[in-house]
């Protein structure tokens, strides 16, 4: 046994793990209770066994890939740093990133991740075409929108419950460079940043950074960062048309004190984020992908930011009618709690594909808080305006919900259990995340 | 038939044989894997060829059966620019020390084998007056130890093998490298325990080889900090070091 978390690093739980090389061993990894787990991206419990995680980091083969089209067929393993590292340099790139590139794509299909354009163009789950699935009782059936249908929109945004992800077929965006030109846009209040982002539907990418540090006045002030990818015309003169991802620049070494996030740091380091941010807002200036799609890639390691005991991160999605009054809540609630990070996220997500997709209409809040006092009964208490809205929480992010407020959130669960229950009558697929919420006791 | 640089990689189906034919197809080798089990070797052979727009050709090559060495050799389609041997058995040390049938498979899959392939290579690479052979090797040949001398016995002969064929070839227009990854976590480390700060992935033994091909480096160690470990190993009076259990 080892000790297996997820990215927030809570909570740390006994699991088998094996790590397979072949479709073969794959089949031999699995035993009841296994679940499939990628990079290890899901925050919370979502990649780990009940009592046995396959990594599939191992399977890491592009099977073929054909230049005409964009369509690609991979192992579940891949990475998406490899995939835009090795294909970008030859003009394509995945249509949908998450934050963080560093996720296989056989977790990118599980967990439905959205990128910063869901608004504009959907989910991951979209530009798969097809999914090799091994299922629960040993199957190995191929998934599209016209042969298994039903696994298919089971396995896209599935938590890796229907079975093990073998190999993807998915589409790739044919681009003439790796740059994106961004738009910056200050915002001083909520209102003003929900305004910018509807003002931003146009834009193929959009995202606002929300300071949740920030009170009264300037309550959910944000910077928007709108952006459009870059034809060569625009790169500066003599600039490689794909840029170079670089390693993390800084890591974090050690774990740091519990101390390190207070009230104090977090403050000074969001007025500072903001300042420097409004000063660039207004004209559009060339980036590259890789700051602006991951802009945490660059810090190895920054979840240890938040210490031993880890961290949690809520995201929660509000349809948009009342999305704004429900947001102003739970931001001031935040602020005056004082203790979530630096980094919180806002943004518009569209119609899911998936049956448990995350995303529907409306707007995603994204907040980091340290595992410690009394988080998890306020966390509580923000489900609560969640539910009440119509919305939900997405789980791959989550470590702590209830199964109340998960099934009041996911009205489609009645349907997917079915067709679970179709691949796998023997239950032998189930995580620590399946057992807290969707697992008969 | 192209004018782009070609490399071998024998032991292709191995983690760091991928990696290192990854590293040279990004870079614009055509590359030709050689193992046991060609089937095995398809899918890393597509791989390549979709990743990377490479020609990849497939070879069966077995360590063991050094009588085929020679036909081997003369079989392959054109003699390429570098050749990379991976090829190696970690084995079982308690079971080496009894078992003569496993220390003898040990003994010829790390020394013989290799030394005996790469030294036919260096022949035709001296008769063209070019090319560049990479020995992977390993720190366990610096110095034996308890826990596995009968690997690292033949590690260092493997070592030693190197050095002196770089020595003669250096005259002849033809590099050695010897390559010492130190701890990677591949297959043949699995459910080993490794220790973090000196344990690499196998993709960045693959960089390493590439740039140490490309550098003309004589001897690589992969981390710095495993030189720094061996240098301690190496020096420590054999009074002390006969005390060690690792």
């Amino acid at each position: 046994m080892t000790l297996v978390s997820g990215w927030g690093r809570f909570p740390v739980v006994d699991s088998d793990v094996l790590r397979p090389r072949s479709f073969a061993a794959v089949g031999e990894a699995v035993s009841a209770g296994s679940v499939a787990r990628g990079n290890g991206r899901a925050y919370g419990d979502a990649a780990i066994g009940a009592t046995r995680t396959v990594t599939m980091t191992g399977l890491d083969r592009v099977r073929s890939f054909d230049p005409a089209t964009g369509r690609i067929r991979l192992e579940a393993g891949v990475l998406l740093s490899d995939l835009i590292d090795t294909f970008g340099p030859r003009g394509f790139l995945p249509f949908v990133v998450p934050g963080t590139r560093f996720v296989s794509i056989g977790g990118a299909i599980a967990a439905d991740v959205h990128g910063k354009n869901h608004h504009s163009e959907g989910g991951f789950g979209r530009y798969v075409d097809s999914i090799l699935l091994r299922t629960g009782q040993g199957e190995v059936i191929e998934a599209s929108r016209d042969e298994n249908s039903d696994a298919f929109f089971a396995t896209v945004g599935g938590m890796g419950l229907t079975g093990i992800i073998l190999e993807a077929t998915m589409r790739l965006r044919r681009v003439e460079t790796g740059w994106i030109r961004e738009r910056v846009i200050s915002a001083s209040d909520l209102d003003a940043a929900m305004r910018a982002l509807e003002a931003g539907d146009a834009a193929t990418y959009s995202v606002a950074w929300i300071d949740c540090v920030a009170r009264g006045r300037d309550l959910g002030r944000s910077l928007i960062y709108l952006g459009e990818h870059a034809d060569k015309a625009e790169l500066a003169e003599g600039a490689d048309a794909f840029p170079v991802g670089k390693d993390a620049r800084l890591s974090v070494p050690v774990d740091l004190p519990s101390i390190a996030l207070n009230r104090i740091s977090v403050r000074a380091f969001n007025e500072l984020y903001y300042r420097m941010g409004a000063r660039r807002a207004g004209g559009s200036h060339v980036v590259s992908l890789y700051p602006y799609f991951f802009p945490l890639d660059s810090i190895g390691d920054w979840n240890r930011i938040y210490g031993k005991r880890g961290f949690l991160q809520h995201q929660c999605v509000i349809p948009q009618a009342g999305a704004s009054a429900v947001l102003g809540e739970i931001l001031d609630r935040v602020a005056r709690r004082g203790d979530a990070s630096f980094l919180a996220v806002l943004k518009k997500l569209g119609q899911g594909d998936g049956i448990l997709s995350f995303p529907l209409p409306g707007y995603t809040l994204a907040l980091d808080f340290p595992v410690k006092g009394d988080i998890l009964n306020f966390l509580d208490e923000i489900d609560r305006l969640v539910v009440a809205a119509g919305g939900r929480l997405y789980l791959a992010k989550d470590a702590r919900q209830s199964r109340a407020t998960f099934e009041a959130g996911y009205p489609a669960l009645q349907r997917f259990n079915a067709i679970r229950r179709l691949l796998d009558p023997a239950g032998n697929i189930r995580s620590k995340l399946s057992q807290r919420l969707f697992d008969e006791v | 038939m192209t004018s782009r640089k070609s490399v071998l990689v024998l032991g292709g189906s191995s983690d760091i044989g991928r990696a290192a034919a990854r590293a040279f197809a990004k870079v614009g080798y055509d590359v030709a894997l050689a193992g046991r089990d060609i089937a095995a070797l398809e899918p890393d052979a597509a791989d390549l060829r979709a990743r990377y727009n490479v020609e990849v050709g497939l070879t069966k090559f077995d360590v063991l059966d050094t009588a085929a060495f020679e036909s081997f050799v003369e079989a392959l389609p054109a003699l390429p620019d570098v050749v990379v041997s991976i090829v190696g058995l970690l084995g079982v040390q308690a079971d080496a020390e009894s078992d003569l049938v496993h220390a003898t498979a040990i003994m010829r899959s790390n020394y013989e084998g290799p030394a005996l392939i790469l030294g036919l290579f260096a022949e035709r690479f001296l008769a063209r007056g070019s090319g560049t052979i990479v020995g992977v090797s390993s720190v366990a040949g610096d110095r034996g130890r308890a826990s596995n001398y009968v690997y690292g016995s033949a590690k260092a002969g493997f070592s030693a093998f190197l050095s002196g064929l770089r020595a003669r070839a250096s005259r002849g227009g033809v590099h050695v490298v010897t390559v010492k990854p130190g701890f990677v976590r591949t297959r043949m480390t699995e459910g080993m325990k490794l220790i973090g700060p000196l344990t690499v992935e196998a993709p960045v033994v693959g960089d390493a080889i590439l740039r140490a091909v490309e550098n003309k480096t004589d001897v690589v160690y992969v981390s710095g900090k495993w030189r720094l470990v061996m240098l301690i190993i190496k020096t420590l009076p054999e009074a002390v070091f006969k005390k060690l259990k690792f």
